[in-house]
C-alpha cells in the first residue's frame, strides 16, 4: 500500500514537472525569443489556457503527498521553510505576470509584467531543481523527524548543509537548462514563423549544455550519495533509466534539428520523466534521507498515514484521476493547433 | 513578537483572512453568472450574455487572486503547523487531497474554457462550462469546510500508537453533521457577498445614469439573490450552526455571548463591552430571556456560563470573539432588512427610481466581506484554545523548528506582497467597472 502511494505521488510530481515545466520554460525564453508585442502575446496565448491547469498538478500532488505521507509533509515543509515561502511569492508574481499583463495596453505596464514573468519563471525552475537536489542529497533530520535548513551554510555537502550548496545549485542549473529546452520546444510547436524557428534554435543551442550537465549531475549524485546505486544493483531493470535518459536526449537533438518539434518535445518530456523516475527509483523506500544519521531518514513506512485511510484513498483517487484526465483531454483538444492572434480566444 | 506561537497564529490568520476575501466572491458570483447565462439562453437576450461576460471578467481577476493566495494556505499546514499536520494529516489529508483531485482540476480546466472559449463553443456548451466552474468552486468550498469541521468536531478517527489521529470512517468524515450546516451557512454567506457586489455595481451605474439596462439587470438579480441568501443565512443555517455550537462547544457559546454566569432564562446581549477581569458586560443593552429561547426554544432554559468551565479552557480572546460574533449577527440582520425592502420596491416597480435605496445598495458593498470575515473569526477564535477540539491544543500544533524570527520574516513578506496585490486588484476591477458591461472581452 505504501509503495503504491509512493508511485502515485512520484507520478503526479512527474506529471507536474512535465506539464508546468513547459510553461515555466516558455517563461524563461520569453524575453529572448519574443521580441515584439505581437510575439509576446503569441507566447502567452500558447500557455494561457493551460498553465493554470498545469499548476493545479502541483496542488494536487501536494495534497496527495499530505494525505499519503503526512509525516514527510510536516517535516519537509517546515524544514524547507524559507525556500518554500519564496517559491510561493514567485508563483504569485508569475501568475499575476501572465494574467494581468494583457489587461492594460500600455508599454510600461506590459514591460514590467514581461520581466516579472520571465524572471519568476527562471527562478522557479532553479528552485525546483535545487529542491530535488536537497531531497536526493539528504537533510539534517533529527531523531524526532524534524529539521530546519538555513538557506546556505558553507556551500559544501556535509552533515549540516544549507538549502544551497554546490550540489543543489548544480541541480538548479540542470533544471533551468532542461526546462528552457522543454519550453522552447513547446513554443516552437504552438507558434509559426520566426518565433517558432527562434524557439527551436534555442532548444538546439542549449542541448550540448544539457547533455554535459546531465552526465555531470549523475556522476555528482553518485559521488555524494553512493547508496543511490543500491537499488540499481539489486534490480538491474533500473539500468534502463540512464539508457532512456541518454536515448531521449539523442532523439531530442535529432528531431529538433530536423524541425520535428512534436517528436522533440515528446523526447524532452520523456527525458524529464526518466530523470525523475531515476531519482525516485534510487531513493525508494526512502522519502527524505538524513544527512546526519541514515537511521533518521524518513521512509514510506515511518511517514505514511494509517492503512484504512490509504485504502479508502485509492478509490477516490482513481475516480478523481479519471475525471481529471477526461477534462485535460477535452481542453487540449479544444485548444489544439497553432495559436494565432486574430479573433477571439486562443 | 518573541513568541513563535503568536507569530505562527498571526501568520495563518493574516494570510487566510486575506485569502478568503476572494473565494467568497468567486463562490458567490459563480451561481449568479449561471443565472445570467440561463436567462440569456432562455430569453435569447444578448444583454444577459453581456452581463454574464462582464461578471466573468471580474470573476477572472478575482479568481487569480484567490488561487495565488490559496496556495500558501495548503503550504502552511506543513510549513507553519507541522506538528498539527503530523497529528491530523492521516484524517484531514483525505479532504485536502480530494479538493485537489475533484475541485481544482474541474475548476481550472473549465475556467479557461469559460473565460476564453465562448466563440469556440456552442451557447449550450458554454453554459455547461459556467456550470462546471460553479460546481468546482462549490466543491472546493465543501472540502475545506469538511476539513475545518473535523477540527471543530472530530469524528471518524482512531488514535494510532504514536498518538496521531488516523481515519477510521470515511463516511463519518464527509457526513460530519457539523460540516453540512457550516457548509450551508458559509455558502449562503458567499452568496450574500456575490449578490451585494452585483447589486452595488448595478446601483453605481443607475446612480451615475450610465449602462442603464445592464445596471437594472445587476440590481434585479443582485437583490433577489441577496434576499434569498440573507434569509437562509439566518434561518435555518445560522440557527442550526448556533445549536451545534451550544451542544458541542458550550464554553464557546458562553464566550461568544459573553455570558459569564450560567443561568436559567439567560438574556441576550445586543450591545455592550465584555469586561473579562470583572466578569461582566459594561453598558449592556439586553433582551431578557432571549438567549435561552434562541438556544433551546424555551424561555426558562439554563444556558451554561463561563463560570461553569475551568478558565484554561476558555477561548483565549473573549472580547475579540464576542465582537466578531456580534458584528456578524448584527450585519446579517441589517442585510435582511436592506434586501427585503429592496425586493419590495422591485416588486412595486419603484426600485430603479428610489435613489436613496440605490445609495444604500452602493454603500453596502464592504459589509458582506466584513460579516463573512467576522463569521470565520467567530468559528476559529471560538475553537481556541484547541486546534483540534478536545484533542490538540493550538500551542502544541505549530512548527517548533521554525523560529519566531523566521516566521516574522515571511509574515512581513506576505504583508508586503498582499499590499501590492490589493492595489493591483482594486485598480483592475475599477477599470472593468469603468469600461462597463458592453466592452469587448480582453483576451491574451
Amino acid at each position: 500500500m505504501e509503495t503504491l502511494w509512493f508511485i502515485i505521488v512520484a507520478v503526479m510530481l512527474t506529471a507536474y514537472v512535465v506539464l508546468d515545466g513547459f510553461d515555466l520554460g516558455a517563461g524563461v525564453i520569453y524575453l529572448f525569443v519574443a521580441r515584439s508585442d505581437t510575439e509576446r502575446r503569441m507566447v502567452l496565448r500558447s500557455i494561457g489556457p493551460v498553465w493554470d491547469g498545469n499548476e493545479v498538478w502541483l496542488l494536487a500532488a501536494g495534497g496527495t503527498l499530505y494525505f499519503a505521507f503526512p509525516q514527510l509533509y510536516a517535516s519537509s515543509f517546515s524544514g524547507f521553510y524559507l525556500p518554500l515561502m519564496m517559491v510561493l511569492w514567485l508563483l504569485m508574481l508569475r501568475a499575476i505576470g501572465i494574467e494581468f499583463r494583457t489587461h492594460i495596453d500600455d508599454p510600461v505596464w506590459q514591460g514590467f509584467f514581461d520581466v516579472v514573468f520571465c524572471v519568476s519563471s527562471a527562478l522557479l525552475a532553479i528552485f525546483f531543481g535545487a529542491a530535488l537536489g536537497n531531497v536526493v542529497r539528504g537533510v539534517p533530520l533529527g531523531p524526532d523527524g524534524y529539521f530546519f535548513e538555513p538557506l546556505w551554510t558553507n556551500f559544501r555537502v556535509g552533515p549540516h548543509p544549507g538549502i544551497l550548496d554546490w550540489y543543489t545549485v548544480m541541480a538548479g542549473v540542470v533544471a533551468l537548462v532542461t526546462l528552457t529546452a522543454h519550453g522552447a520546444l513547446y513554443v516552437a510547436i504552438k507558434t509559426e514563423g520566426d518565433l517558432s524557428q527562434r524557439s527551436r534554435r534555442i532548444a538546439v543551442m542549449v542541448w550540448p549544455l544539457q547533455l554535459l550537465l546531465t552526465c555531470v549531475s549523475l556522476l555528482a549524485t553518485y559521488y555524494i550519495q553512493p547508496q543511490v546505486m543500491n537499488n540499481y544493483k539489486a534490480h538491474s531493470v533500473g539500468l534502463l533509466v540512464p539508457v532512456v535518459v541518454l536515448g531521449s536526449l539523442a532523439v531530442m537533438i535529432w528531431a529538433a534539428t530536423k524541425s520535428k518539434e512534436k517528436l522533440a518535445f515528446a523526447a524532452s518530456s520523456l527525458y524529464i520523466a526518466a530523470m525523475l523516475v531515476g531519482a525516485a527509483f534510487a531513493l525508494y523506500p526512502v522519502l527524505l534521507p538524513a544527512s546526519t544519521d541514515l537511521s533518521y531518514s524518513l521512509t514510506i513506512y515511518n511517514s505514511a498515514a494509517g492503512h484504512h485511510g490509504l485504502a479508502v484513498g485509492i478509490v477516490w483517487w482513481i475516480l478523481g484521476m479519471l475525471l481529471a484526465l477526461g477534462y485535460f483531454l477535452f481542453i487540449y483538444r479544444m485548444f489544439r493547433g497553432k495559436v494565432r492572434l486574430e479573433g477571439q480566444g486562443y | 513578537m518573541e513568541s513563535a506561537l503568536l507569530v505562527h497564529r498571526l501568520h495563518f490568520a493574516f494570510t487566510v483572512i486575506f485569502h478568503y476575501l476572494f473565494p467568497q466572491l468567486t463562490m458567490g458570483l459563480a451561481p449568479l453568472i449561471v443565472v445570467l447565462k440561463t436567462l440569456g439562453l432562455r430569453r435569447n437576450d444578448e444583454r444577459y450574455n453581456q452581463a454574464a461576460r462582464f461578471w466573468a471578467r471580474i470573476f477572472g481577476i478575482n479568481f487569480v487572486l484567490g488561487v495565488v493566495t490559496g496556495i500558501p494556505m495548503e503550504f502552511q499546514f506543513g510549513t507553519n503547523w507541522s506538528h498539527f499536520s503530523r497529528f491530523a494529516g492521516g484524517v484531514i489529508g483525505q479532504t485536502l487531497a480530494m479538493e485537489g483531485m475533484f475541485a481544482f482540476f474541474l475548476e481550472s480546466a473549465f475556467l479557461g474554457l469559460f473565460l476564453y472559449g465562448e466563440k469556440r463553443l456552442s451557447p449550450k456548451a458554454h453554459w455547461w462550462s459556467a456550470v462546471a466552474v460553479f460546481l468546482g468552486s462549490w466543491l472546493s468550498g465543501f472540502f475545506i469546510i469538511a476539513t475545518d469541521a473535523w477540527m471543530q468536531h472530530p469524528v471518524g478517527y482512531v488514535r494510532a500508537a504514536d498518538g496521531s489521529a488516523q481515519l477510521s470512517s470515511f463516511w463519518a468524515l464527509v457526513l460530519n453533521p457539523w460540516a453540512w450546516w457550516q457548509y450551508a451557512h458559509n455558502m449562503s454567506g458567499a452568496g450574500i457577498t456575490g449578490a451585494f457586489v452585483m447589486a452595488s455595481v448595478g446601483a453605481f451605474y443607475l446612480l451615475g445614469r450610465k449602462h442603464l439596462e445592464h445596471g437594472r439587470i445587476f440590481v434585479k438579480v443582485g437583490v433577489v439573490a441577496g434576499c434569498v441568501f440573507s434569509i437562509v443565512q439566518l434561518f435555518p443555517t445560522g440557527d442550526r450552526q448556533g445549536k451545534m455550537v451550544a451542544l458541542n462547544q458550550p464554553v464557546t457559546l458562553a464566550a461568544m455571548e459573553a455570558l459569564f454566569t450560567g443561568q436559567p432564562g439567560a438574556p441576550l446581549v445586543l450591545i455592550g463591552q465584555p469586561n473579562v477581569t470583572e466578569r461582566k458586560i459594561d453598558n449592556p443593552v439586553l433582551v431578557p430571556k432571549m438567549l435561552s429561547f434562541l438556544t433551546y426554544r424555551r424561555w426558562g432554559a439554563h444556558v451554561h456560563g463561563l463560570d461553569e468551565f475551568p478558565q484554561e479552557l476558555w477561548p483565549g480572546t473573549i472580547p475579540l470573539l464576542y465582537y466578531s460574533y456580534h458584528i456578524m449577527v448584527g450585519l446579517g440582520t441589517i442585510f435582511i432588512a436592506i434586501m427585503v425592502v429592496a425586493v419590495f420596491l422591485l416588486w412595486r416597480g419603484k426600485l430603479f427610481d428610489a435613489r436613496w435605496m440605490l445609495w444604500v445598495l452602493l454603500l453596502s458593498l464592504p459589509f458582506p466581506y466584513i460579516a463573512n470575515t467576522a463569521g470565520w473569526m467567530t468559528a476559529e477564535l471560538g475553537r481556541q484554545p484547541w486546534l483540534v477540539y478536545g484533542l490538540m491544543l493550538t500551542a502544541d500544533g505549530y512548527s517548533k523548528t521554525v523560529s519566531a524570527g523566521n516566521g516574522l520574516f515571511t509574515l512581513l513578506g506576505f504583508m508586503g506582497m498582499y499590499t501590492a496585490l490589493s492595489i493591483l486588484f482594486l485598480f483592475l476591477v475599477r477599470r472593468e467597472i469603468e469600461h462597463g458591461p458592453a466592452a469587448e472581452t480582453v483576451a491574451h
